[in-house]
């Protein structure tokens, strides 16, 4: 297998080839697709929740083989995949903490594109993708956490839906259109069971875009500057590759724990009980990975130029997600990576820190410090993306790019060889 | 290096507080006991789900339903087929309509849902002062605390602090949110003959009818810890291979 060409193989695969180029394509995009050489283990996170909406989907078509949306059957059925289902409990176990893994593993690649500059030019497109894809997933997640129709899922979906009620004059209308009904209720079940198994395929569909404007230019890297010849890349087979298998068997340990030995402890105890319209949970909370924006929502407790509160919650809630489709041109600076960027490098930590500031107010009962702490982290996380990281890209004085990556990595004059036929020096 | 261990610190806090800080109420912290199904290899102890099954059969059937439960689950707690037979007959079980189009009364079978203790919530409510005791067997998932809660539940019972208003119907319980609890203290020293000469003290009784109750709402524990087990082994040979196949194909590249 050493003869690296398109149209290689059989003649059979020859011919398939010069009528339909898969093969020459999957040559092309994955054997000699050019990559960084110097990808750190933050860019395993991309093939991993490529890999985790896979699995999404596979268990997710085998749970709906046995599940019953309907608001009568919908809680039993679960319980009866669980307990009567040949490995129904793994496949629920798998589907459940698989969506905390997939956000989990989506909320490092952002992380890292955010520290990396992966949205600069020219992968602008590449990051709006992105967020589309983050943006469809969580309308996803939350329709199918109220599949199981136990308390949470039945007051989740009450109290997220309820959000549109807050547009002046159609809102109203438009819950009652959303619920099918004058409640959270049957039809309402019916209908998310639908777009849950419908969005998932809308997201492949993204991903192959984000796929292809990736593959455009390529991977962005730890130094953040472009690859400048055949020295300063590797192909992605066998080098990603194997490093990618070498990443998902070790986060297929941390999955795989949540599934076999504390499956249920990132969900709450009371989606066990059966929904019941007549009786509201103490404390209504989101899952871990919508925490951020449900504490968003809850901190705007004040009107301003008579615009009421609960409006102005959705509008900053949606909008701390819908802001990131414009971090490519808030950002100034021209560097993109925050190895060179001695004031953005702090900076970027102190977001995070907001971020997971604004997950544990989104978890308590906001009462007291709780309020202030989510008012305050509120108000940080528009100052960063709106004043902060146009203005410090202006300000900050970066400190020098290396001339290349192969100068960076393997230090000046470094050989050069060894990248274009990798097998043969193995 | 030290960025990489305030990330996975940050993830770690992330994962973890959440759920943690969920709990969060007045109530005191729950007492932990050991559990037979506690930890990676855990499993059910037989004779003390046999033992709670008892409990649960004499003291809390006659207000709780196990709705998720059939006779024939039974056989996990280690009763025999022919002795399933038995437990299942000594319940009558509503079945038809018949060819005259009657509900008709029969003794149950291995295969039939273990009945409940009235025809439908109404019932329940109206029998137990507007309160509707709630389904057994979730109830380990359905709490915070699962299995300690049940137990704690049951062992906290307590004469209230002074001042502390009990109005009538209602009990105080250290352990219940709001702590006043619509269910009489349903254990007694005693209250149940155990066939096996354990002595049926309150916390005995507690913690075995609490393991039972664990094993109705996760059958599945056992399998799950013993699949984990396997996937962990392979998973563990895996990680070695990749990462020792990792080193050689780009030790070229260093």
């Amino acid at each position: 297998m050493a003869d690296d060409r398109p149209g290689r193989g059989s003649g059979i695969i020859r011919w398939i080839d010069h009528r339909l180029p898969f093969m020459a394509t999957l040559e092309h995009e994955l054997h000699e697709y050019p990559t960084p050489r110097n990808l750190s283990y933050w860019w395993n996170f991309g093939s991993l929740a490529g890999i985790m909406l896979v699995v999404m989907i596979v268990t997710g078509i085998f749970l709906a083989m046995q599940y019953t949306p309907s608001a009568m059957l919908a809680f039993d059925s679960v319980e009866r995949i669980m307990r009567d289902v040949n490995y129904g409990w793994l496949m629920r176990y798998a589907h459940a903490n698989g969506a905390s893994m997939f956000f989990a593993i989506v909320y490092i690649h952002i992380f890292r594109g955010l520290y990396y500059g992966s949205y600069k030019a020219p992968r602008e497109l590449l990051w709006i993708l992105g967020v589309i894809i983050l943006i469809l997933m969580i309308a996803t997640a939350f329709m199918g956490y109220v599949l199981p129709w136990g308390q949470m899922s039945y007051w989740a979906a009450t109290v997220i839906t309820s959000l549109f009620s807050a547009i002046p004059l159609v809102g109203q209308s438009i819950v009652t259109f959303l619920w099918g009904g004058f409640t959270v209720g049957d039809p309402t079940l019916h209908r998310f069971y639908a777009l849950h198994y419908f969005l998932p395929f809308v997201i492949v569909a993204v991903v192959l875009l984000h796929l292809i404007a990736l593959h455009r230019f390529g991977s962005n890297n730890p130094l953040g500057i472009d690859m400048k010849g055949p020295q300063d890349s590797i192909p992605f087979h066998p080098y990603y590759t194997i490093k990618d298998m070498f990443g998902l068997s070790v986060f297929l340990l941390i999955y795989g724990f949540f599934i076999f030995y504390a499956p249920n402890f990132l969900g709450n105890a009371d989606n066990y009980i059966p929904a019941n319209p007549m009786q509201t949970p103490n404390h209504i909370v989101p899952e871990w990975y919508l925490l951020p924006y449900y504490a968003i929502l809850r901190s705007i407790t004040f009107s301003i130029f008579g615009i009421p509160a609960k409006l102005l919650g959705v509008v900053f809630s949606f909008g701390s997600l819908f802001m990131l489709f414009i971090v490519p041109w808030l950002d100034t600076s021209p560097v993109r990576s925050s190895r060179f960027r001695p004031i953005y490098k702090w900076v970027f930590w102190l977001l995070v820190i907001d971020v997971l500031a604004l997950g544990w107010v989104g978890a308590n009962p906001p009462q007291g410090i709780v309020v202030t702490v989510g008012q305050i982290a509120t108000l940080y996380y528009y100052v960063h993306f709106l004043i902060l990281l146009p203005v410090i890209g202006k300000l900050e004085h970066p400190r020098p790019l290396p001339t290349s990556i192969a100068a960076a990595v393997l230090g000046s004059g470094a050989p050069l060889a060894g990248a274009s036929s990798p097998m043969e020096k193995a | 290096m030290a960025r990489y261990t305030a990330v996975s610190v940050a993830l770690a806090a992330l994962l973890t507080l959440a759920p943690a800080v969920r709990a969060a109420d007045e109530n005191p912290p729950l007492p932990h006991q050991q559990w037979s199904f506690d930890g990676v290899f855990g499993t059910y102890d037989r004779p003390a789900m046999q033992r709670g099954f008892q409990v649960y059969k004499q003291v809390c059937s006659a207000c709780h339903p196990v709705n998720h439960l059939r006779f024939g689950d039974l056989a996990a707690l280690g009763y025999t087929p022919s002795e399933l037979k038995v437990v299942a007959a000594t319940d009558q079980v509503t079945d038809g309509p018949n060819d005259q189009g009657q509900m008709y009364q029969r003794p149950g079978r291995p295969s039939d849902p273990i009945p409940g203790p009235f025809p439908n919530d109404q019932a329940a409510r109206a029998a137990n002062g507007g309160a509707l005791p709630p389904d057994l067997s979730l109830i380990v998932n359905a709490r915070e605390g699962g299995a300690d809660y049940v137990f704690s539940i049951l062992n906290g019972f307590k004469p209230p602090p002074a001042g502390f208003q009990v109005p009538p119907g209602r009990y105080y319980n250290e352990y219940f949110p709001g702590h006043l609890i619509a269910m009489p203290p349903p254990l007694s020293d005693g209250v149940v003959t155990y066939a096996d000469g354990t002595k049926a003290t309150v916390p005995q009784m507690a913690h075995d009818v609490a393991t039972f109750l664990a094993w109705a709402s996760q059958p599945n524990l056992e399998i799950r810890h013993r699949t984990g087990t396997r996937v962990f082994l392979f998973l563990i040979v895996a990680v070695g291979v990749f990462y020792a196949a990792k080193r050689k194909i780009w030790a070229v590249v260093h």
